[in-house]
């Protein structure tokens, strides 16, 4: 049995065949990094195993139970979280309030209970709190709590976006390109907080990332892609050195 | 200026932030209580017609303000309430039964309007409620043998527990009894994990079902309650008339509808019951000011053009609508001397498309 | 039968020329103009002063009343619409909403306009000639003439004038349209002129159908449904859309009971819609995350 599989995945958009045959295998616990060239299929690849897009072949399990047919929500119940590359947070929302959207899979109560706010409501929403103040904590976001989305750099809302998929409590975390518009202090504390993630939470990440330091340091394994299909898995420093990776990125030497 | 130390998170779960608010809560609650003794019949009922659209403001709001769906039907439910209530009366079930069952028909109806809101978004949405709108009126207007066509129902004042609500106190104490309750199950919604998904669907969809919410069930959901509250106004809007007929109900009723949400302030609970005022006092003030314009002007189209200005004025000028408006004021005087000219300024910019949301 | 097609094809011409009043403007600005129905009627009135008050011929008349409108939708543009440019868009469709109330409340308030009802004199009055087994209202016939000739007209504009080339560059994107130096605020203006004239149009054809009067702009409402259907934001939609909507009233009039021709419009919006969520020509997309 394996964590998390991808068998065979692949999607046309027409005649563009964007992700061809991928299959590869993520283990509980490790960090594993798909990189690959601007239009290589890497963020396609999230939206089919989000089920942002119907795949046109192929399979996805998670714990040995298949992913497809199930609706994007129930596939955030089933424990997998992701992270956007261009940052989907609830702009008009205070941060606080996003984080708590975060812990939705995990509420119990019925809308009459909620329209009524009874005793059981209240227990609930403390509890809720709680756990997103450990994650506030965790990524040091208390100065941010009450201030709206909106109005919030960049960097900050990077981090609260990683905040709320950490309030899901996932057991996979998705994260698309968590370093792109960051500097490279923001770089250097989201590696740390990638790392911390693995090894203090032990949420297993899968991820999409084009900057290979942060790539080296945080992941165990790699994969390679080029025009949606695979061409090297490896270790980083394995994957950097393979021939045709490097083609992919510098072209053929004349 | 007040500044809140939070001591724990129970705080942040409170109706009542601090003392001050529950000192003007109260004294207007005190206010609102001795009205019918302190001013007169004429305000009295003008004040019932505030808390009757209070109640669907609230429902709109909950629909347009925190889900960001769009309707352009809900006379149609203020419709469906209020034939319900006529019919259920007429036929001798009690009032406190035919409310529930006018709400109820209302939130099914919604519910069923909710569905093809899965689909559409935005102007599509919009039309889909629209063409709702007139479908229902037209079979008011046609299935004669329930609803007496064009000709209308005629209502009797509601009988509470042997009590009958014929004066204006009653009556009033019961709108504002149930507009007061619609706002606190509203503000409960907001304040538990059903509002904050309604929130989340607002600003993403794509995000919010990544998240876990069922976006099928909480759009129909909030459909529901939405056109849930619009009955419960119907209802009581049915009694207020004692007269109903299709014609109360088209789709211009529920364009001013909306108004009352973009009047209000889209977004703040304050803004449904503000936008209801606005939307009551207005033709007052108008109808007052007729008597010093010249016959021309002061004819029919008159109050067409004062709302349209209306309308556009606090659009341009204050998009937050008529609380966002008292938000400044609040903070003019909390910073005295120090408020800045620009504070609130939007920022000039170009369209972003919608189309992809 | 043909005879009831060519009736639902007159209406459905008329339809189709609000209609794409709507889709011009949202095309451009993305903004739905609920005030298109009124920006017809005060056309229509326009038409009546110059050819009833004024005297003048039929041709004039429609040069006037589409200029004037023209220069009315301008103004629109430039004081209501400019404001708010950038705001959400049901913001600014709110906005139009205020701007057809002051409309119809300011036809009442001018001397001569009033709230009566006038009829609308045209050269084709009521004659009628026959083809074959059909007899042809020359009314109707000259309605779709006319419509086919805006529309050819507009397709030329569009295709290759430099304003309809920059018009359609703005309606893609109107930030990058301002980069390649699109003057993005003139042009809407010049849209929201063009809409209104296209209105003032429609608002002639119809004249003499529905005469002329304050609330004549109601049947805009029974265009929007006309623009959904062809799939908002697109042209030949509203075309289309427009003539589906004329002739399904035309044969629910003739075939169901009472009352449903009303209706008729808007049953076929929901069934339109349940199966294309929008319309016939519209484009689906979705966001990119």
């Amino acid at each position: 049995m394996s964590f998390f599989q991808v068998k065979d995945l692949g999607i046309r958009f027409g005649g563009v065949v964007a992700v061809d045959r991928v299959s590869f295998e993520v283990k509980r616990g490790e960090c594993y990094t798909i990189i690959g060239p601007n239009g290589a299929g890497k963020t396609t690849i999230f939206n089919l195993i989000g089920l942002l897009y119907p795949a046109t072949s192929g399979k996805i399990f998670f714990q040995d139970k298949e992913l497809t047919g199930l609706s994007p929500h129930q596939v955030a119940d089933l424990g997998i979280a992701r992270t956007f590359q261009n940052i989907e947070l609830f702009e008009h929302a205070t941060v606080l309030q996003n984080l708590l959207i975060g812990r939705h899979r995990h509420r119990r109560t019925a809308l009459w209970q909620e329209l009524l706010f009874t005793p059981a409501v209240r227990r609930a929403e403390l509890a809720q709190r709680e756990a997103v103040e450990k994650v506030i904590d965790f990524l040091d976001l208390a100065k941010y709590r009450d201030s709206l989305v909106a109005g919030l750099p960049y960097g900050v809302r990077k981090v609260v976006e990683l905040g709320r998929a950490l309030a899901t409590e996932p057991r996979l975390l998705l994260l698309d390109e968590p370093s792109s518009g960051l500097n490279p202090e923001e770089t250097d504390d989201m590696a740390f907080w990638i790392e911390d993630i693995k090894r203090q939470l032990g949420v297993t990440v899968l991820m999409v990332e084009h900057d290979m330091n942060l790539v080296s340091r945080v992941s165990d394994r790699v994969l390679a892609l080029n025009m949606g299909t695979v061409i090297a898995e490896g270790t980083p420093a394995e994957v950097q050195a393979n021939p045709a990776v490097i083609e992919a990125y510098l072209g053929k030497a004349a | 200026m007040r500044f809140l130390f939070k001591t724990g998170y129970a705080q942040d779960l409170r109706l009542f932030k601090h003392g001050g608010q529950v000192f003007w809560y109260g004294l207007l609650m005190v206010l609102l209580l001795a009205a019918p003794y302190a001013i007169g019949e004429y305000l009295t009922s003008q004040l019932q017609f505030i808390c009757i659209y209070s109640i669907v403001g609230l429902g709109l709001m909950l629909l347009v303000g925190f889900t960001g769906q769009i309707s352009l039907g809900h006379a149609a439910f203020l419709a469906i309430g209020a034939y319900t209530e006529a019919l259920m009366q007429a036929r001798g079930v009690p009032f406190f039964v035919s409310l529930p069952c006018a709400a109820l028909l209302s939130a099914a109806m919604g519910w069923v309007l909710g569905l093809p809101a899965l689909r559409l978004k935005g102007i599509y949405l919009a039309i889909a409620t629209l063409a709702f709108n007139v479908i229902v009126e037209e079979i008011l207007a046609r299935w004669e043998s329930l609803t007496n066509g064009n000709s209308g129902l005629n209502l009797k004042p509601i009988e509470l527990f042997g009590m009958k609500l014929d004066g204006d106190a009653g009556f009033y104490y019961l709108c504002l009894g149930l507009a007061m309750l619609s706002i606190l199950a509203v503000l409960n919604l907001l304040r538990s994990p059903t509002g904050r998904a309604f929130v989340a669907i607002r600003d993403s969809e794509i995000s919010a079902s990544c998240m876990g919410v069922n976006l099928a069930n909480y759009k129909t959901m909030s459909f529901a309650l939405s056109a849930a509250l619009a009955g419960i106004a119907g209802a009581l809007y049915a009694h207020k008339v004692t007269f109903i007929s299709p014609e109360q109900f088209t789709l211009l009723q529920s364009i001013e509808l909306v108004t009352i949400v973009i009047l209000g302030g889209v977004g703040f609970v304050h803004g449904a019951v503000l936008g209801a005022a606005f939307l009551i006092v207005l033709p007052q003030l108008i109808s007052l000011a007729k008597d010093y314009l010249p016959a021309d002007v002061a004819g029919t189209g008159l109050q067409s053009v004062v709302f349209g200005l209306v309308l556009i004025v606090i659009i341009i000028f204050e998009p937050l609508g008529l609380y966002g408006r008292w938000l400044k004021l609040r903070t003019w005087f909390e910073l005295f001397p120090f408020y800045r000219r620009g504070m609130f300024r939007r920022q000039k910019s170009y369209m972003k498309s919608e189309r992809l949301r | 039968m043909l005879q009831l097609l060519l009736a639902g094809v007159a209406q459905g011409c008329v339809y189709a020329l609000v209609a794409l009043g709507f889709v011009l403007i949202y095309k451009a600005t993305e903004t739905v103009n609920f005030a298109q129905g009124d920006l017809m009627m005060l056309g229509g009135f326009f038409a009546l002063t110059a050819s009833v008050m004024l005297g003048w011929p039929y041709w004039a008349t429609i040069l006037f009343a589409v200029a004037a409108m023209a220069a009315v939708g301008m103004l629109i543009e430039r004081v209501v619409l400019r404001p708010v440019l950038g705001q959400p868009a049901f913001t600014v469709v709110m906005i139009t909403i205020g701007v057809g109330y002051v409309l119809r409340g300011v036809v009442t308030m001018i001397p001569g306009w009033g709230t009566d009802t006038y009829t609308f004199p045209t050269p084709f009055a009521d004659g009628t000639f026959k083809f074959g087994e059909v007899i042809f209202a020359e009314q109707q016939v000259a309605v779709i003439v006319m419509t086919a000739a805006l529309v050819a007209v507009l397709y030329v504009f569009f295709r290759y004038s430099k304003l309809g080339v920059a018009m359609q560059a703005t309606s893609q994107n109107q930030l990058a349209a301002a980069y390649m130096g699109i003057p993005v605020r003139r042009v809407n203006m010049m849209i929201w002129g063009l809409s209104a004239g296209v209105a003032a149009f429609a608002g002639i054809l119809l004249a003499p159908a529905t005469f002329v009067h304050s609330n004549m702009g109601f049947i805009g409402l029974k265009a929007f449904p006309a623009a959904v259907v062809g799939g908002f934001g697109s042209v030949p939609g509203a075309i289309v859309g427009g003539l589906i909507i004329g002739l399904v009233e035309a044969f629910a009039g003739r075939y169901m009971p009472e009352g449903f021709k009303d209706i008729a419009a808007y049953v076929v919006v929901l069934a339109v819609l349940m199966i294309k969520p929008s319309g016939i020509f519209g484009e689906t997309a979705r966001k990119k995350v």
